[in-house]
């Protein structure tokens, strides 16, 4: 791998646009959320680790896009309690966000898509082209550089839109159930690579799938309810990826889908 | 395929009409048998040739015109809210009154000339072009707004890189209406005045009942129309070509 994401912390250059903040601790503290009249979450208390994986599970429609959507700052809407970045509270610059869909733009060629946050900021340049082009070396497009999307896989465009997440060069990601629309072995290959390349952010992984949040979490957190409450951290042991078939991740796994019918039917 | 089945089409008219004259026996001055406005197309091919020429400048004067004037009121519409609250009540308005009504008075303001042809089809063409703009400015796929702000871009950049490119299949279905329509302005404005096009040269050969010139005329403009239609969408396929496929096939 190339670009190691947050190896060591690069020198700030001034008023950077893209700031070279090592990763930070994230804080959820207190946080409750009303959506037109509906709780979503009350007092939610949980805390990401610094250059960690945390991975949140919970059934569909339980609000963990929400919750990530606060966090990102893309959601306006007023809640309470506090989201702090070691001290800072305002998430503009430090987060990039992956989607379950690629979000490629369809008129864009892969670099194009990988490169798309500095074009959109207006800071396109030589240097960063060569960067896409590493990276898309990297993960295996070398020839599919500047080929248009739809002459992607399924596999191949969520491998794009992983390298436009990385691009950001963002130190804390994001991530809500990004690899859920592929087939299982596909799956398994992009989890893969990207605990290969996220290395060293603060990572948020929102996924309904056990297996997924223990192969890549530091920790595991549990969300249900109605309004939607966090339980205790789970910490599988080893460190992440871990293999599917681990038999302690398996009993994990069981373990964990009985807490989530828990959640689901109290 | 689409060949055979507009050859399959057109023969298939020209036997109706064919079939019409045959059992209702209607004389030529009223309606002429298809080889004699073939024969009229052949004799009068000089005339009628410049006659087109002439309304296919005012048709291609007013799509480009019309198309370039709807696209930055709907860009402009979708930059600034402010703005949209004055342009959008206009463009309604504007469409209340029947364009038709309008043909008299372009005529006596701009002339007899091209001006108030061109302008007739500019009025017809720009509301389709920039609803359709618009409305595809509008409904830009949310994630990929959500995705921009996170990266924090600029809403003009955002304009620019994603609003717009997404909705240029939108515009594209708006031209296309556009220019099936454009003919429309062009002829009414040559009918309430004007010396020169095929609309002009149908008043014209109408007036001597030459009608079988009249039908000569009206096939080449329908020809001048199919071409015209069929050349732009080739064109808007090819240029947008991350228009879905199922919105392509509801196009055609």
């Amino acid at each position: 791998m190339t670009t190691a994401m947050r190896g060591g912390v690069k020198e700030m250059s001034g008023s950077d646009t893209i700031p070279h903040t090592p990763a930070p601790t994230v804080y959820i503290e207190d946080v409750s959320f009303e959506f037109s009249g509906d709780e979503v979450f009350r007092s939610l208390n949980f805390t990401m680790e610094a250059g960690q994986w945390t991975c949140l599970i919970g059934p569909s429609g339980v609000g963990k896009s929400t919750l990530l959507r606060l966090i990102s700052g893309s959601l306006s809407d007023p809640f309470s309690g506090r989201i702090r970045f070691d001290d800072r509270v305002n998430p503009i610059g430090l987060t990039a966000w992956m989607a379950q869909e690629d979000l490629l733009l369809p008129w864009m060629s892969v670099v194009e898509n990988v490169c798309l946050g500095a074009r959109l900021r207006g800071d396109m340049s030589q240097e960063v082209y060569e960067r896409a082009i590493v990276l898309i070396e990297s993960v295996g497009l070398a020839d599919y550089a500047k080929a248009l999307p739809a002459q992607l896989s399924g596999g191949m465009r969520q491998r794009v839109a992983l390298l436009r997440t990385l691009m950001e060069e963002r130190p804390v990601i994001l991530m809500d159930e990004p690899f859920s629309a592929l087939d299982a072995l596909t799956r398994l290959k992009l989890q893969d690579l990207a605990a290969k390349l996220v290395k060293g952010a603060t990572v948020l992984m929102v996924t309904h799938d056990p297996l997924e949040a223990l192969r890549l979490g530091h920790r595991v957190y549990v969300m249900a309810g109605n309004p939607a409450r966090i339980g205790q951290a789970l910490v599988p042991p080893g460190l992440p990826p871990r293999k599917p078939g681990d038999p302690e991740i398996m009993t994990l796994q069981a373990g964990l889908i009985n807490r989530l019918e828990g959640g689901f039917y109290s | 395929m689409n060949v055979v089945r507009m050859i399959c089409i057109a023969s298939g008219l020209v036997i109706v009409w064919q079939t019409i004259i045959f059992f209702t026996g209607v004389p030529p001055y009223i309606l002429p048998d298809p080889l004699k406005v073939v024969k009229a197309v052949y004799t009068h091919a000089g005339t009628l040739l410049g006659h087109a020429m002439t309304t296919l400048v005012e048709i291609i004067a007013g799509l480009v015109l019309g198309t370039v004037l709807g696209a930055a009121s709907a860009v402009t519409m979708m930059a600034s809210r402010s703005l949209k609250r004055w342009l959008m009540p206009v463009l309604v308005m504007s469409q209340a009154i029947p364009v038709f009504a309008l043909a008299p008075l372009l005529v006596l303001w701009l002339g007899y000339g091209l001006g108030s042809k061109i302008a007739m089809a500019v009025l017809i063409i720009f509301f389709p072009v920039t609803a359709a703009f618009f409305d595809g400015l509008r409904s830009t796929e949310p994630d990929w707004l959500e995705l921009a702000r996170v990266m924090n871009a600029p809403p003009l950049s955002v304009l620019r890189h994603i609003r717009i490119p997404a909705a240029l299949p939108s515009f594209a279905s708006g031209l296309r209406v556009a220019t099936a329509v454009a003919p429309i302005g062009a002829i009414v404005g040559e009918w309430v005045g004007s010396s020169r096009g095929l609309g002009f040269y149908m008043l014209h050969a109408n007036a001597r009942m030459q009608i079988d010139v009249m039908f000569a005329a009206l096939s080449v403009l329908a020809l001048l129309s199919l071409g015209l239609y069929f050349t732009v969408d080739k064109v808007l396929t090819r240029l947008v070509f991350w228009q879905k496929v199922e919105e392509r096939e509801s196009d055609t």
